[in-house]
């Protein structure tokens, strides 16, 4: 396993900006998710790493070598693909076997039927094994993809949203077996998502990519507790964080254009009255729909609340953050 | 990925069939006529009304293989009883076999110029077909259309500039000269077939394999060229058809040495009457190369494209 460094890495694919001076430092073992919506440049992120794409400019190092020029076979790479991309004309066995197989490992053959095994059980998909690849369900299609990765032993894995057709209870499960596996084998891990469950869950670090710069850097609580701007602070939390204009509160300081609530943010009982507008009982928690003065506010409140639409709660913001007109968090 | 087929009605079914069987029988009739023809003796192959049953023979098979001279009642006599079948065959006509005919040899030529000009194409058309698929080819829509625009007009409209060109070059009458000449002509028509083949083909397939540890040329052996098989095979199949038919140039260029069966089996007629059946017989064995090659390509051609394992 090995640290991966990123260096003003720059990519346009004709006149759209894919990547635009993307810098940072992905420590060894460690397991980085990178968030943002379509198009903000993560799976850009990844194929540079991978070698399948090249910067236009900037360096790429893996434990401290240059990989300019490298192919990804030579950087010693494992990606899942977003498509799944298993070979169709093999077995699901054949497939995990495949990179075992190649020139550069050329791993014995008992030592790929135990790993084989190993990561097929792991997966769930001992018992498809000799099934052609195309006559899976998406599901385990995925998984295979995932498998085919992490039967090796590279320097990073990258992934690219490797649990996004999985049901919900698979993805729960994979996302703790992934997890463990990482942190038992101390991997580093590059991986994204739109699922900021996965994100919070699983990352040791986050980084936030927007149009193709990253934004921030830092712990999934650094980025839910400490948000550089409005974008940034949209990527984690469930509901999202209410974003107002800054003067609908009392003590907005200098420069603040809007104000930014998370949910535990926003203390009830006490201060301004908001009326009730929608009750969603969760069963764990219960979300409220709040109108506060001709604004949409939605927070959480407790699970056995006797609010009822009509209802009116007072609320009053409890350190909440500010930004200014650009989005960018001043206070 | 999932789709779904809907029964149709059990008239349409019929419809479908019976269309299926006269479009069969229309297309394979003139190919049992011919087969038949190759059987019957002379008199019966140009009878009228024409005859459905008929005495076989093997007349015209023997003709077809034996070169045979015209004897009179008394040099028959000398010759004493014919030694075998086929002897036989050709003393009832009142003539001697004095040899093999050429036939054997020109059908040898057949084979080695349209398989040895298949192989050729397939290799040079596959490896064309990739890269204009797969890499950035500078000026590469021109390319593909100058490509293309070698079959615009009839490869024959060429055939006077080729015959100075190959007279220059000593391969006139000769295998590798044919085989040269029909990979040209047919590249075209590989690259683009192919091209359109290897284009279906998801490029992840060759990206995983490259992060699987293999270089580009063993992703595309391990991982493209299964799954293009099924265009290899119909595009071989496409590219033997013409080099196997092809008369003109095989008129043109070969005589002696490397002349093809099809410039050969109409001179069969002008030995010794209209021998319809040796003709016959002929166009039968020389049918008998591309259906085996059909046939055994046939699991490939019906497979279809393979819907892969990438999600759309």
């Amino acid at each position: 396993m090995a640290e991966v460094t990123l260096a003003g890495i720059a990519k346009n694919f004709g006149s759209d900006v894919a990547l635009d001076d993307v810098t940072m430092t992905i420590p060894d073992g460690s397991f980085v998710v990178l968030l943002g919506p379509t198009g903000a440049g993560k799976t850009t992120t990844l194929r540079m790493v991978s070698g399948l794409d090249k910067p236009d400019r900037g360096q790429i190092c893996i434990d401290g070598r240059d990989m300019a020029g490298l192919t990804p076979a030579q950087r010693n790479v494992a990606m899942v693909f977003q498509q799944y991309s298993l070979y169709p004309h093999i077995t699901v066995r054949q497939n995990l076997e495949f990179p075992l197989k190649s020139p550069i490992l050329k791993t014995p053959k008992d030592v790929i039927d135990q790993k084989v095994g190993e990561i097929a059980e792991i997966l769930q998909i001992s018992h498809k094994l000799d099934n052609k690849a195309t006559e899976l369900s998406g599901g385990e299609m995925q998984r295979v993809s995932i498998g085919r990765a992490l039967v090796r032993r590279p320097s990073v894995y990258l992934m690219d949203e490797p649990l996004s057709s999985l049901d919900a209870k698979l993805r729960a499960d994979l996302r703790v077996e992934l997890k463990s596996i990482q942190a038992d084998s101390g991997a580093t891990l590059l991986y994204v998502t739109h699922d900021q469950i996965e994100a919070m869950t699983m990352a040791t670090h986050v980084g936030v990519l927007d149009k193709g710069r990253l934004v921030q850097f830092g712990s999934p609580r650094e980025i839910y507790e400490d948000p550089v701007s409005i974008y940034a602070a949209s990527r984690l939390g469930l509901p999202r964080i209410n974003v107002l204009p800054a003067d609908v509160f009392v003590g907005a300081p200098e420069g603040a254009n809007q104000i930014g609530l998370r949910p535990e943010q926003i203390m009830q009982g006490e201060g301004e009255d908001s009326f009730v507008q929608r009750v969603e009982h969760l069963g764990d928690q219960t979300r409220l729909h709040l109108n506060f003065k001709s604004h949409d506010i939605i927070t959480v409140t407790d699970a056995h609340t006797e609010l009822r639409t009509g209802d009116i709660v007072k609320i009053r913001p409890n350190k909440p953050f500010y930004f200014g007109a650009d989005g960018a968090r001043v206070a | 990925m999932s789709f779904s087929i809907t029964e149709p009605k059990k008239g349409t079914k019929w419809f479908a069939g019976v269309l299926v069987v006269g479009y069969a029988l229309i297309t394979i009739a003139p190919l049992l006529w011919i087969i038949a023809t190759g059987f019957k003796s002379p008199t019966d192959s140009i009878s009228y009304p024409p005859k459905v049953i008929f005495d076989p023979s093997l007349e015209g098979y023997v003709n077809l293989f034996t070169d045979r001279t015209r004897a009179t009642d008394d040099m028959l006599e000398a010759k004493g009883e014919p030694q075998t079948w086929y002897e036989q065959i050709a003393r009832d006509q009142g003539t001697i076999i004095s040899g093999p005919s050429r036939y054997g040899e020109r059908f040898l030529n057949s084979i080695i110029i349209g398989f040895g000009s298949t192989a050729l194409c397939m290799v040079l058309g596959t490896a064309a077909a990739y890269a204009f698929s797969r890499f950035r080819v500078p000026l590469k829509d021109d390319l593909l259309f100058f490509i293309l625009s070698t079959r615009m007009m009839p490869p024959i409209a060429v055939a006077i500039p080729i015959f100075l060109m190959f007279r220059n070059l000593g391969l006139n009458d000769t295998h590798l000269g044919m085989i040269l000449l029909y990979t040209a002509v047919n590249l075209s028509l590989s690259v683009w077939l192919l091209k359109g083949f290897i284009d279906e083909i998801p490029v992840e397939y060759e990206e995983a394999a490259l992060i699987d540890g293999y270089t580009r040329f063993q992703a595309f052996y391990k991982v493209v060229l299964p799954q293009a098989a099924t265009g290899i095979a119909s595009t071989a199949i496409f590219c033997l058809i013409f080099a196997w038919n092809e008369y003109a140039f095989a008129v043109l260029l070969t005589s002696g040495t490397a002349q093809t069966a099809p410039p050969f089996i109409p001179t069969i007629i002008g030995v010794g009457g209209k021998d319809w059946p040796a003709v016959a017989a002929g166009a039968t064995i020389f049918l008998v190369p591309v259906m085996v090659f059909t046939i055994l390509l046939r699991k490939h051609l019906l497979r279809g494209i393979t819907f892969g394992a990438v999600r759309k």
